[in-house]
């Protein structure tokens, strides 16, 4: 626990909607040049801008390493299409796909489908564990190496490798198993914010990567302490998760700003911490938090992506890798190798169960 | 021949789950990789092709209980290849087949407008649909819809659809929409505004009167599959008939048959690896199951070289699942017995004879003359080439048959426009705002 932790840095795309691919494909070569684990993109049905996943897929053949994290809510969709979509990015991307899990709680997103009403968070987290589950299940339901192609038998799968997930959840059932193929990180890497206590227990039970949005090394270190600890009584190795404090920054008015720094802007940065000052003042404060052992690294959120990604990139970055804090290239090809994390084993493959 | 040839559309067809692939061939290389895909693109864009194809899987076949395990089986979904493929292809159209039971408007609307845009206008949707409660198993929906409901809920799912796009005014100004119908009530504001082509394009599939009829009313192409040179004129000429009481001019509807093709240095040499193909498509195994298909009972017993069963379908059979089921197995079992006893055909023989779909077979010349024909004669439009091997199966055709299709006048030699719409010769739709 003393030792520091690898730094983990990973930045938002989010902006002002934007309907075209080559801005999206300009940040995230940018993003990619400072060797950061991932990029972003938020989505919601009902807000502006386009579908996020299939961003991140335009994207992925422009890019090489970077992973590519988009927001997937899982209130008024198939579980069954979103598991599909999410390992295809981790196709289409080879091995560099995340998904951001969120619900829909709002009753206008529900009108946009007509097909439930509106309920509370905690119930629509729970479902939304569901389908990190029932993800995860068809993610496996097909072996690595099911593939056969025996031409003496003419059998092109071996079937055994392949399984029904028959997963029953409160709000619905899959009988699996996938059309996808394993994707090639096996499980594409989840990410949760556990910040509120409705996701908390989602997130300890199912994300890979959670982020937190506090004000303070303190708060963060204790939400931190907490997911670990729940991670635990879930059975999961809570050295297999990494906790990235959600910062949103604003690099643009370090010219107008003769005191920059840390400062609380709740309604900007919904109860987390919001940053406005120079890179280099930002490259402090992840060195200061980073070395507090707060976190494993950090989710920067620019105000103003297409102005301050640059600043991110050859001003903080630039500066933490001259500290040895951070990674100077891709030491590996999957978004799981940036952050640290195994290939997860098959959970049927384990139980050595048949279809 | 007219002075100014009629121009044909081109499509190609990733192969994917179907018992047209030829897996066993040495060349043939994954079907998941990105590389794949990218590779039958990119020689589809060099070929002028209108658009690159994909069909969809929700569900494994299952044979007898167990997955089926002679075909290939697994896929990528297929708007977020087309996303990617987007990134590595310029003026290519790209088609995403899409269930209309199993999926919801405003999401899917969503989907495809984000593909319209992140692609500069190339999206197309292939409408289809399921009366098949056992796909209905990975989904929330459940269960199934019945034949006449699905088409019913397809419609309406469409019209919402174009309400959605709609929604936006073109200089980009966006209302609020609202919808209550049978199958859908929504109401709210659209996220993405109007997309490149105003509407991705519509293509449906199917032969039904049904299938027919609604394309007539909502598609901009129809994707066929006949066998002969008769039935092509005769669909073409039903479905074009059926435009005008949609308002609908003839050529506001693309009829682009699927079709297998095989070239070779002679017609003769094209025939043998013609039929070479055909026995590892229709190997002893697949031929028992493409018989199990239609007569719905475990006929692992019989040999494929011997004589077709002479005991009845069984219609209510869950045996073969995740297929296409066959509408009268009786009438069907009796057309092939028909066809086995007149010809002296074994098992395998008759499933090679009446399994295949439109083949253009010879070489390159009389491939290149074949295709013309179809066109010059009203059997099509254009075709969907469905390429045996993946990803090479379209490079032969590219490199040898388009440059003879361009010579006649018959197809593009160059991209005259940057959308699919474009490509095809649709006008962009009319702002219904």
């Amino acid at each position: 626990m003393s030792a520091i932790r690898p730094l983990h840095l990973a930045v938002a795309l989010d902006g002002p909607a934007r309907y075209d691919a080559d801005h999206y494909v300009g940040l995230a070569r940018l993003a990619e040049r400072g060797a950061l684990d991932f990029v972003t993109l938020g989505d919601s049905f009902a807000r502006p801008g386009l579908d996020a996943l299939a961003v991140l897929s335009r994207i992925a053949p422009a890019t090489e390493r970077i992973g590519l994290v988009p927001t997937v809510t899982t209130t008024h969709t198939e579980p069954f299409h979103v598991s599909t979509a999410v390992a295809t990015l981790d196709w289409v991307s080879r091995g560099r796909a995340g998904w951001t899990v969120d619900v829909s709680t709002t009753e206008t997103e529900a009108r946009l489908f007509g097909r439930r009403p509106a309920a509370p968070a905690t119930d629509l987290w729970r479902e939304a564990g569901d389908v990190a589950d029932v993800a995860r299940r068809l993610w496996d339901s097909w072996e690595d190496g099911a593939e056969i192609r025996d031409t003496a038998t003419g059998r092109f799968i071996d079937r055994d490798k392949l399984h029904h997930v028959d997963f029953e959840g409160s709000a619905f059932s899959v009988r699996g198993p996938s059309i996808v193929p394993r994707p090639p990180q096996g499980h594409p890497v989840t990410v949760v914010d556990g910040t509120g206590t409705a996701s908390r227990e989602e997130a300890a039970r199912h994300a890979d990567v959670v982020l937190v949005r506090a004000g303070a090394p303190d708060k963060a270190a204790v939400i931190r302490e907490d997911v670990r600890r729940r991670a635990s009584a879930h059975g999961r190795d809570p050295e297999a998760i990494r906790v990235l404090v959600s910062l949103a920054v604003d690099l643009g008015e370090v010219e107008a700003s003769p005191e920059p720094g840390l400062e609380s802007r709740p309604e900007l940065a919904a109860g987390g911490s919001y940053f406005s000052g120079g890179p280099v003042e930002l490259a402090d404060l992840i060195t200061q938090w980073h070395q507090d052992g707060a976190v494993d690294g950090f989710h920067l959120v620019p105000l103003a992506p297409g102005r301050d990604l640059e600043r991110i990139v050859n001003g903080t970055v630039a500066l933490l890798q001259h500290r040895s804090l951070f990674r100077t290239f891709y030491p590996g090809g999957t978004l799981r190798e940036h952050l640290g994390l195994a290939r997860p084993a098959n959970q049927y493959a384990l139980a050595g169960g048949t279809s | 021949m007219t002075a100014v040839r009629k121009q044909m559309h081109l499509a190609a067809h990733f192969p994917g789950v179907n018992n047209t692939t030829v897996w066993a061939d040495p060349r043939s290389k994954s079907q998941i990789d990105f590389s794949s895909f990218e590779h039958l693109a990119r020689t589809a864009e060099r070929g002028l092709f209108d658009f690159f194809f994909l069909a969809e899987g929700l569900r494994l076949r299952e044979h007898n209980g167990r997955i089926h395990d002679l075909d290939v089986v697994g896929r990528p979904e297929s708007l977020t290849v087309l996303s990617a493929l987007a990134a590595v292809t310029e003026r290519l159209g790209l088609a995403a087949t899409v269930n209309a039971t199993f999926n919801e408007p405003y999401e899917l609307a969503r989907r495809l407008a984000s593909l319209d845009h992140l692609s500069g206008g190339r999206a197309a949707w292939n409408v289809v649909t399921s009366s098949d409660g056992f796909t209905g198993e990975n989904f929330r929906r459940g269960g199934f819809l019945d034949r006449a409901d699905r088409y019913t809920r397809a419609a309406e799912f469409v019209s919402v659809a174009r309400a959605l796009w709609d929604s936006w005014s073109p200089a980009g100004a966006a209302r609020p929409f609202a919808h209550d119908g049978r199958h859908f009530a929504i109401e709210g504001e659209f996220t993405v505004p109007r997309s490149p082509q105003g509407h991705p394009v519509v293509i449906q599939a199917g032969d039904s009167d049904e299938g027919r009829e609604f394309a007539a009313s909502a598609a901009d192409v129809i994707f066929t599959r006949h066998g002969t040179l008769e039935a092509g004129r005769a669909f073409y000429a039903d479905v074009k008939g059926r435009l005008a009481r949609y308002g609908r001019s003839p050529d506001g509807l693309k009829v682009m048959p699927g079709v297998t093709f095989v070239i070779g240095d002679s017609d003769a040499e094209a025939q043998e690896r013609a039929a070479e193909i055909r026995r590892l498509q229709v190997s002893p195994q697949n031929a028992i199951l493409a018989l199990e298909l239609i007569w719905g009972r475990d006929l692992s017993s019989y040999d494929p070289e011997g004589p077709l069963p002479d005991i009845d379908p069984d219609p209510d059979s869950a045996l073969v699942q995740g297929r296409v089921k066959i509408a009268d197995p009786f009438a069907t079992a009796a057309k092939w017995r028909a066809l086995s006893q007149a010809k002296g055909l074994s098992i395998r023989q008759t499933v090679i004879e009446t399994t295949g779909r439109q083949s253009f077979i010879g070489s390159a010349q009389s491939v290149a003359a074949q295709m013309e024909e179809f066109v010059a004669e009203g059997a099509a439009d254009g075709f969907i080439l469905v390429p045996h091997l993946t990803p090479g199966g379209l490079d032969d055709f590219v490199e040898e048959v388009v440059p003879l299709l361009q010579e006649r006048g018959a197809f593009r030699t160059e991209y005259s426009g940057a959308t699919l719409r474009s490509h095809l010769g649709l006008a962009e739709p009319v702002w219904k705002g």
